[in-house]
C-alpha cells in the first residue's frame, strides 16, 4: 500500500504508522509540526518504510493547507491508495463546558475539517479509481453519554458522515474504515481513570492494519468494545440519565 | 488561542491522577502521578525524577514523597537515526530494548550488552548501567554510550560524552536517574555473524566448582551465567549450572529467522501463600536434572538465551502482594573466595529463601562513578518479603562490606545508609557532581532519600 497518514506522530497514529511499517507499507506524513514529522519520518523508516519518508505540514485548524499537503503526497508517493485520519482533539466534558472557546475549536477540528480533509481525501482517490480512506472515529459517537456530549457529538456526527460516504461511493471503488476506538492508554486519556478493558496503541494498531488489508467497514479496537457498545446503545434512557459513564 | 495552547489548557500537565507505583519487586509500593508525553520535553517540568519501564527491583524508580509527580518516559520511543558504517543507534530515552532488538536483530545486529529483561528503556539502561552475561567480555551498557542528551536541574539541555562534559556523563551512568532526566541515548550496536545463539551447558555439585568453571569458561566464552540452588539443604545445597554462549557462526545456524518465543501473561496476582519453598525445592531438582540432560551444545534463539524469564510475562505476581527482593552484590576474587563462602554459609544458617539465584563473573569497572560491576563474582538472589528479609539483607550486607563489595542499586530497596556508605567510597565524589549540576537537589527519589539521606 502507499499511505497518506495524518496523525502519524503520537498515540495509536504512531502504532498505527509503524505495523504498517514493519510490513513496508510505503508512508507519507501529514502534520502540525515540522520538528516531529521529521522525527516520526525516520522512526519509520528504521521501522521497514520504504525510504524515503516524505511529509508535508498540514493543520486540522487549517483547512486551506489541506489541498496543497495532499498534492504534495501524492506527487512523493506516486498513485497513493491509500490515506489514513487519526488525528483528532479530546477535552473532558467539563473542561469543554468551561471554556466556550475550546469547545468550538474542538468541534470544528473533530467535525467540520476532518470532514473537509476526508472530502479531499475522497476527489483524490476517486479520480485514480478507488482507494482505502481509513479514520478513526470513537465509540464516543455512538450514544450520547454523560462524560463526552461534545465531543461524542462530534465523533457521531463523523461516523455518520462515513457510514454515508461507504454508501454513496463503493460502487466506484472507495473502501471506508471506520476504527472505533475504545478507551486507549495514550497521552490523550492520562488525565483519566483507565476504565476495565482499556486499550494498548500496538494491539490497535495491529486490529486496524488487518482490518484496512481486509477491507473491513467498521472496527472497534479493542475488539471486546463491540460488545460493550451493543450493550451501551440498547440501555433505556432513564438508565442513561442515572449512570455515569 | 492557537491549538497549542488550547492542547496546554485540555491537558495542563499531560499527568495521571495518583496511581500505586512500584518497582519490579512490588516492595515498596508508593503513590505518585505520572506524566507522560511523546513530547518528553512537556513532562521533564513537572518530575522529580524520571522513570521508564519499572524494571528496577526497589525504590529506584520511586517518589522521594507520596505523591509526587514522576516523568514516565515509555511514550518517547522513536528511534532517531543508525549509521550502518559505524553501528551507531540514536533513540529517545524512552526506546525500549524488545523494540531494537525486534528491527535490528533481523539485520545482523544486536545491542552490545543486555540485561537479563528486553522490557527496559534505554534510559533505565544508562540511568543503571546495565550489566549482562557478557559482562567479562564486554562491560557494561555505558561502555558503549557515545552520548547522552540530558535535560539538567536548571532545564539546560547537556550533550555529554567521553569527550564532553565527561563528569556529567560519567555521573550519569549508574546514576540512578538523579543526574536529571535523559532525553536521548546514542550508543554503538554491535555486528553479530548470525542471529543465533550457540549455548554449552555444563553442570556442577558445589559453588566452588561452579566458580572456578565460571571463571575459566570467562576466557573463551562471551557469554556466561550460573544459576544455582541455593534453597535445597546439603548436599543439594550449591548444586548449578553454567551456562556458556555465543553468537553462532553463519555455517553453525539455521538458515532462518529465530521466531519470537511466545510469551505467557499471568492474569492476576498470586495470593502471598501461593509460591512455596517446597515448590521451589522441586523446580529446583528438576531444573538441574533438566540441566543435566541438555548437558553439551546447541544452538538457541537469542531471546531464551538472554531473557528467559521474559517467557512469563509479569512473573513478579506470583510472588503475591507482599513482594520480593533481589538482593545482588559484588565480592572481589583475587584474594580469595573466603567472603563467598561466608556469604553461602549465612544464607544456610538464616535459611534465607532464595528462590532464585543467578551468578555472574564481572570485569573491569567501568566509567560510571556510581556503576555497580567490579571485577568478582555478582551474586542475585531473589527472596519473598518477610518480616525476616531486613535482617537477612543487613546480615549480607555486614558480610559485603567486610569483603570489599559492593550492592546493585538498580535491585536494591533495603539497604541502610550506614552499609551502603562503607562499601561505597566512591559516593562522595558523585554527590559533588550531583551538587554542582543540581544544587536544590531537584531530582531525588525514594532510593536517593533512603540511602544519600536526601529531603523527602
Ligand atoms: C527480569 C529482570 C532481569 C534483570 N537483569 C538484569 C541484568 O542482568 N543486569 C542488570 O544490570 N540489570 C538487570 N535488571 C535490572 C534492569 O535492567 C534495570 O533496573 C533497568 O534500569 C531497568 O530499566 P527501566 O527502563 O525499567 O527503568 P526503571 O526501573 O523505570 O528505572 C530505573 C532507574 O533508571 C532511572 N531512569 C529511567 N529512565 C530514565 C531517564 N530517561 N532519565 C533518567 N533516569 C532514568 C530511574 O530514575 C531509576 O533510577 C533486570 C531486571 C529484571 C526485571
Ligand atoms: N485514546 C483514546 O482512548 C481514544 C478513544 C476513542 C477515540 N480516539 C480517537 O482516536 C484518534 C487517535 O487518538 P490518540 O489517543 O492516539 O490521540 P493522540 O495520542 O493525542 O494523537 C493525536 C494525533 O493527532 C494529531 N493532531 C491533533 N490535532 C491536530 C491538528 N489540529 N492537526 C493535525 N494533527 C493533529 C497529533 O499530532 P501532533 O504531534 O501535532 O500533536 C497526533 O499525531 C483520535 O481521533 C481520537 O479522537 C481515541
Amino acid at each position: 500500500m502507499k499511505v497518506i497518514f495524518l496523525g502519524a506522530t503520537r498515540g495509536m497514529g504512531r502504532a498505527l504508522a509503524r505495523e504498517l511499517a514493519r510490513r513496508g507499507h510505503s508512508l507519507f506524513l501529514l502534520g502540525r509540526s515540522e520538528r516531529e514529522l521529521e522525527k516520526s519520518a525516520r522512526d519509520l523508516e528504521l521501522h521497514g518504510a520504504p525510504a524515503p519518508v516524505g511529509y508535508a505540514r498540514c493543520d486540522l485548524g487549517q483547512p486551506e493547507l489541506f489541498e496543497g499537503a495532499l498534492a504534495a503526497a501524492e506527487a512523493a508517493l506516486a498513485r497513493a491508495d491509500t490515506v489514513v485520519v487519526t488525528a483528532g482533539l479530546f477535552a473532558t466534558q467539563e473542561e469543554l463546558e468551561a471554556n466556550a472557546e475550546l469547545a468550538a475549536e474542538l468541534l470544528q477540528v473533530n467535525f467540520t475539517n476532518t470532514i473537509l480533509f476526508c472530502e479531499a481525501a475522497r476527489r483524490r482517490l476517486l479520480a485514480r479509481g478507488g482507494g482505502t480512506l481509513c479514520v478513526f472515529s470513537s465509540v464516543a459517537g455512538e450514544r450520547g453519554r454523560k462524560p463526552v456530549v461534545l465531543y461524542g457529538a462530534a465523533k457521531g456526527g463523523l461516523t455518520r458522515y462515513l457510514e454515508g460516504l461507504d454508501h454513496r461511493y463503493y460502487a466506484q471503488g472507495l473502501r471506508v474504515v471506520t476504527v472505533k476506538p475504545g478507551f486507549v492508554r495514550t497521552s490523550m486519556t492520562i488525565g483519566l481513570k483507565p476504565p476495565p478493558f482499556a486499550g494498548e496503541p500496538d494491539r490497535v494498531a495491529k486490529t486496524v492494519v488487518n482490518a484496512i488489508e481486509r477491507g473491513r467497514t467498521v472496527v472497534y479496537a479493542p475488539p471486546i468494545w463491540a460488545c460493550i457498545m451493543a450493550v451501551v446503545r440498547r440501555l433505556p434512557r432513564f438508565v442513561m440519565r442515572k449512570v455515569n459513564f | 488561542m492557537t491549538t497549542e495552547e488550547l492542547r496546554q489548557a485540555t491537558s495542563p500537565q499531560w499527568c495521571s491522577p495518583p496511581v500505586l507505583v512500584a518497582g519490579w519487586g512490588r516492595f515498596p509500593v508508593c503513590e505518585a502521578r505520572l506524566c507522560a508525553n511523546e513530547d518528553l520535553g512537556l513532562v521533564t517540568p513537572h518530575g522529580s525524577l524520571s522513570r521508564g519501564l519499572g524494571r528496577s527491583y526497589g525504590d529506584a524508580a520511586l517518589p522521594a514523597k507520596r505523591g509526587d509527580a514522576l516523568t514516565s518516559t515509555v511514550l518517547a520511543d522513536r528511534l532517531l537515526s543508525f549509521d550502518p558504517e559505524t553501528g551507531i543507534l540514536r533513540a529517545e530515552a524512552g526506546c525500549p530494548l524488545w523494540r531494537i532488538i525486534e528491527l535490528f536483530l533481523p539485520r545482523g545486529w544486536f545491542p552490545p550488552v543486555t540485561p537479563g529483561t528486553k522490557f527496559v528503556t534505554l534510559g533505565g539502561m544508562v540511568a543503571a548501567d546495565v550489566h549482562g552475561k557478557m559482562h567479562h567480555s564486554q562491560g557494561t551498557f555505558g561502555q558503549h554510550v557515545t552520548s547522552v542528551l540530558l535535560e539538567v536541574a536548571d532545564g539546560r539541555r547537556i550533550e555529554c560524552s567521553p569527550e564532553h562534559e565527561t563528569e556529567l556523563f560519567d555521573a550519569t551512568l549508574g546514576g540512578m536517574g538523579l543526574t536529571g532526566h535523559i532525553l536521548e541515548v546514542a550508543f554503538r550496536m554491535q555486528r553479530i555473524p548470525s542471529p543465533w545463539i550457540l549455548e554449552e551447558v555444563e553442570t556442577f555439585p558445589n559453588v566452588p566448582a561452579l566458580l572456578s568453571a565460571l571463571h575459566q569458561a570467562g576466557q573463551h566464552w562471551p557469554f556466561t551465567v550460573a544459576w544455582a540452588d541455593l534453597l535445597n539443604p546439603p548436599p543439594l545445597f550449591g548444586r548449578g549450572a553454567l551456562m556458556k554462549g555465543r553468537w553462532a557462526l553463519p555455517h553453525e545456524a539455521p538458515s532462518r529467522l529465530p521466531q519470537p518465543p511466545k510469551s505467557m501473561k499471568l492474569p492476576a496476582v498470586f495470593p502471598n501463600w501461593f509460591l512455596q519453598p517446597w515448590m521451589i525445592r522441586w523446580f529446583n531438582r528438576v531444573y538441574f536434572y533438566r540441566a543435566q540432560r541438555v548437558r553439551g551444545r546447541r544452538v538457541v534463539d537469542p531471546e531464551s538465551f538472554f531473557y528467559p524469564l521474559d517467557a512469563v510475562l509479569d512473573w513478579n505476581r506470583v510472588y503475591g502482594p507482599r513482594g520480593f527482593t533481589q538482593y545482588q552484590c559484588v565480592l572481589p576474587a583475587e584474594q580469595g573466595l573466603e567472603a563467598h563462602q561466608r556469604l553461602l554459609d549465612r544464607l544456610l544458617e538464616l535459611q534465607a529463601p532464595v528462590f532464585l539465584a543467578v551468578i555472574k563473573d564481572c570485569g573491569q569497572e567501568g566509567r560510571g562513578i556510581l556503576s555497580f560491576p567490579r571485577p568478582g563474582i555478582s551474586y542475585a538472589l531473589d527472596m519473598p518479603l518477610s518480616n525476616r528479609t531486613q535482617q537477612i539483607v543487613d546480615d549480607l550486607n555486614d558480610i559485603v562490606v567486610k569483603g570489599g563489595g559492593r550492592i546493585y542499586l538498580a535491585k536494591d530497596a533495603l539497604t541502610r545508609p550506614e552499609h551502603f556508605r562503607s562499601m561505597e567510597p566512591r559516593l562522595e565524589r558523585f554527590l559533588t557532581v550531583r551538587r554542582k549540576w543540581d544544587p536544590t537537589l531537584r531530582f531525588r527519589s525514594a532510593l536517593s532519600a533512603r540511602l544519600f539521606g536526601d529531603d523527602p
